[in-house]
């Protein structure tokens, strides 16, 4: 008998903080198995952001820097430039990339640094309470839309993977998500070829994943995961929006 | 015969995996454990095939796979 | 017979800032247009990368502070500069680099405020500068030239002293030391004695220990620890590194205190009242953090009369009454920034004549 399905080596064997069904744990795993298949750990940095993935560095057994709320592709680009060596890599949620970090991300793309964005999108700000996230849904109600996103009041979600796809200095854009196991292996895929963008020196590299938050979506982890498939992939199609180098 | 097993200690009951079997050989049990959970259990050894689907649904890796 | 590297060079402010940090192995500069600093990058986006660094201009002064970061947590040495509305803007990083304990360099060219101000000489940001200017309590250190010379030389200590006390250092400089032009001997990077950083982050090979370069402290006691800390670290830098000039003021009967350009006016000044036979000194602090307290107190044993000069309606004042003794009276002269806000030495030779007193 082997054991065909391991924790990988990248991630600690600790519990996390994430709530029972939130995808995080999901991800995170990913992100780490990309990092063992393509040999990088040890020359791997991580830039940790602010949200519930702040404790980014409890669950990866790699250096990690902690970014301002925003300034995490920033605080990448620093690093990356200083040591173009390392491989650098940043896990932001949807209120740190799409609403105070919009900027530091759009120019990190359009100067095409060489690092891997790993974009959380559960529609809603998790750590603080359910906030209305850049990314809530149109008529998703929230602490702070209580009557339901308005478009009218406050814009249309965005679409983070479509609108980085645009920008020449982006070579990957994708979205995937993890609510079922087919999903999971493409997500899989996804967030390895991220990595591999970087470790090929092929330019800037982002993937965008839906996830369930069901603490703040006021929902049973199952119910919070059929909400991935059942509204938010219909709003946020999976797929890859940009692949230069056809990784 | 491929096995799971589930690790008590990082197991929250969320489910997930629940769905992700297409054989429906994890269910969550009836009798919470110490923290209130109801865990996933393995519920039919004789079935499984080792796909390790359920393990790539748990976002708490609880699941580890064992085949020949 | 000359050395050609330390040829004197005639040089603005701003450009012996950026030419210092080049000579002091700064590799990584990121910064945003502003006037009265845009010289900084201008200067460096033509030399740093000749030198093998790396020049940005970021998209906004905080992307900017968070590269400086970024790149100071992986060990080298970085450095950003700006002005008012710009350090503002970079408070939050900056508190953030004082609670990862990182060094980096960061140019305050001084302009008027608040808000959009204007671009002449101000010295009214020496609260922003001291008194840690972001959230949660932090200090960090804080350098002011009176020179080029000094911009050039105070800049390349304020790489030594980040590394070494593991914190930002700021070099707060008003306009016109940073615009204006004066010879300038290009001196090599000191040897100093810099501790190894072993705190870096830089990927971890089997074996060695995780390193996290962060500020949140959750841990019961944890960030209780870590004030008192940096308490005692801000005390040995109060200890070890406080700079300052003194110049006549063995037998003063009058002090004055200044840094920057008031108090370049004011030796003039001091020399036109010395030639009147008025007894007269210039204390000039040249770290504003760590404020030369002692030096003050034991001007202050035997001259009692103080007359603070600044660009502002009173800041460092704060710092000079703190520091002396109880019965120094302690006056001042403000010129807060406005168009033609510098004094004239006979302005100040002025102030002084009025709060001189002959000794009895």
């Amino acid at each position: 008998m082997k054991q065909v399905f391991t924790r990988p080596e990248s991630l600690k064997d600790v519990q996390t903080h994430f709530c029972p069904g939130c995808h995080h744990g999901s991800i995170h795993r990913l992100v780490a198995n990309a990092m063992d298949d393509l040999g990088i750990r040890s020359e791997t940095i991580g830039v940790a952001s602010v949200g519930c993935s702040v404790f980014l560095y409890g669950y990866f057994d790699i250096d990690v820097i902690e970014a301002p709320h925003g300034r995490a592709p920033a605080v990448a680009t620093g690093a990356k430039r200083a040591r173009p060596d390392r491989m650098v890599f940043t896990y932001q949620g949807d209120g740190d990339l799409a609403a105070i970090g919009m900027s530091e991300i759009i120019h990190a793309a359009n100067r095409g640094e060489d690092i891997t964005v790993i974009f959380v999108n559960n529609t809603t700000y998790g750590m603080t309470g359910g906030q209305m996230a850049p990314t809530t849904m149109p008529g998703q109600r929230t602490s702070t839309s209580p009557y339901g996103r308005d478009i009218n009041n406050d814009g249309a979600p965005f679409k983070m993977a479509e609108l980085l796809a645009q920008l020449e200095g982006v070579a990957f854009s994708a979205r995937v998500a993890v609510n079922n196991p087919r999903n999971v292996l493409q997500a899989k895929k996804m967030i390895h070829a991220a990595f591999r963008y970087q470790v090929e020196k092929k330019g800037f590299s982002f993937v965008e994943a839906l996830a369930a938050c069901p603490t703040n979506w006021g929902m049973q982890s199952l119910e919070a995961n059929k909400r991935v498939g059942d509204e938010m992939v219909p709003y946020f199609p999976l797929g890859v929006y940009r692949n230069t180098a056809n990784l | 015969m491929p096995y799971i097993k589930i690790d008590e200690a990082r197991c929250k009951g969320c489910g997930l995996c629940t769905t992700a079997c297409p054989k429906e050989l994890v269910i969550l049990s009836d009798t919470p454990n110490s923290l209130g959970l109801n865990m996933a259990v393995f519920s039919d050894p004789e079935k499984c095939t080792g796909c390790s689907l359920c393990a790539e649904m748990c976002p708490d890796v609880a699941i580890c796979v064992f085949k020949e | 017979m000359s050395d050609k590297k330390t040829e004197k060079v005639f040089l603005k402010g701003n450009e012996a800032v950026a030419m210092a940090a080049i000579e002091a192995g700064c590799r990584c500069y990121f910064g945003y247009p502003i006037t009265p600093q845009s010289d900084i990058p201008e200067y460096l986006s033509r030399e740093l990368p000749k030198a093998g660094g790396v020049f940005i201009q970021a998209e906004s002064e905080i992307a900017s502070i968070n590269m400086v970061l970024g790149a100071s947590a992986t060990g080298v040495r970085a450095m950003t500069s700006s002005s008012g509305p710009g350090i503002s803007l970079k408070q939050e990083g900056i508190s953030y680099m004082a609670g990862s304990e990182l060094p980096g360099v960061i140019v305050d060219i001084m302009r008027s405020g608040p808000g959009l101000g204007g671009i002449d000489a101000s010295q009214a940001d020496y609260f922003q500068a001291t008194r840690g200017g972001g959230h949660g309590g932090y200090r960090i250190i804080v350098l002011a030239p009176a020179s080029v010379q000094e911009m050039y030389d105070l800049t390349m200590l304020a790489f030594d002293l980040a590394d070494i006390y593991r914190m930002p250092a700021m070099v707060l400089a008003d306009s016109v030391i940073g615009q204006m032009k004066e010879s300038v001997t290009p001196n090599p990077r000191p040897k100093t004695e810099l501790p190894l950083k072993s705190w870096v982050v830089r990927g971890r090979a089997s074996g060695e220990p995780q390193n996290v370069v962060k500020s949140l402290y959750l841990g019961d006691g944890e960030m209780e620890a870590f004030h008192w800390k940096m308490h005692a670290r801000y005390q040995q830098l109060a200890d070890r590194e406080c700079r300052w000039e003194e110049f006549q003021t063995e037998d003063a009967e009058l002090i004055v205190t200044a840094f920057g350009s008031p108090a370049r006016i004011a030796k003039t000044a001091i020399a036109m009242a010395r030639e009147t036979g008025m007894k007269v000194g210039l204390l000039r602090p040249i770290t504003l953090f760590p404020f030369p307290k002692v030096a003050c107190a034991t001007l202050s044993e035997r001259c009692k009369r103080f007359l603070d000069i600044e660009l502002s309606t009173g800041q460092m004042i704060d710092d000079v009454r703190l520091s002396v003794a109880r019965d120094a009276e302690v006056a001042f002269y403000g010129r807060p920034p406005g168009a033609g806000s510098l004094p004239t030495p006979e302005e100040l030779f002025e102030q002084i004549r009025q709060n001189y007193q002959a000794p009895a």
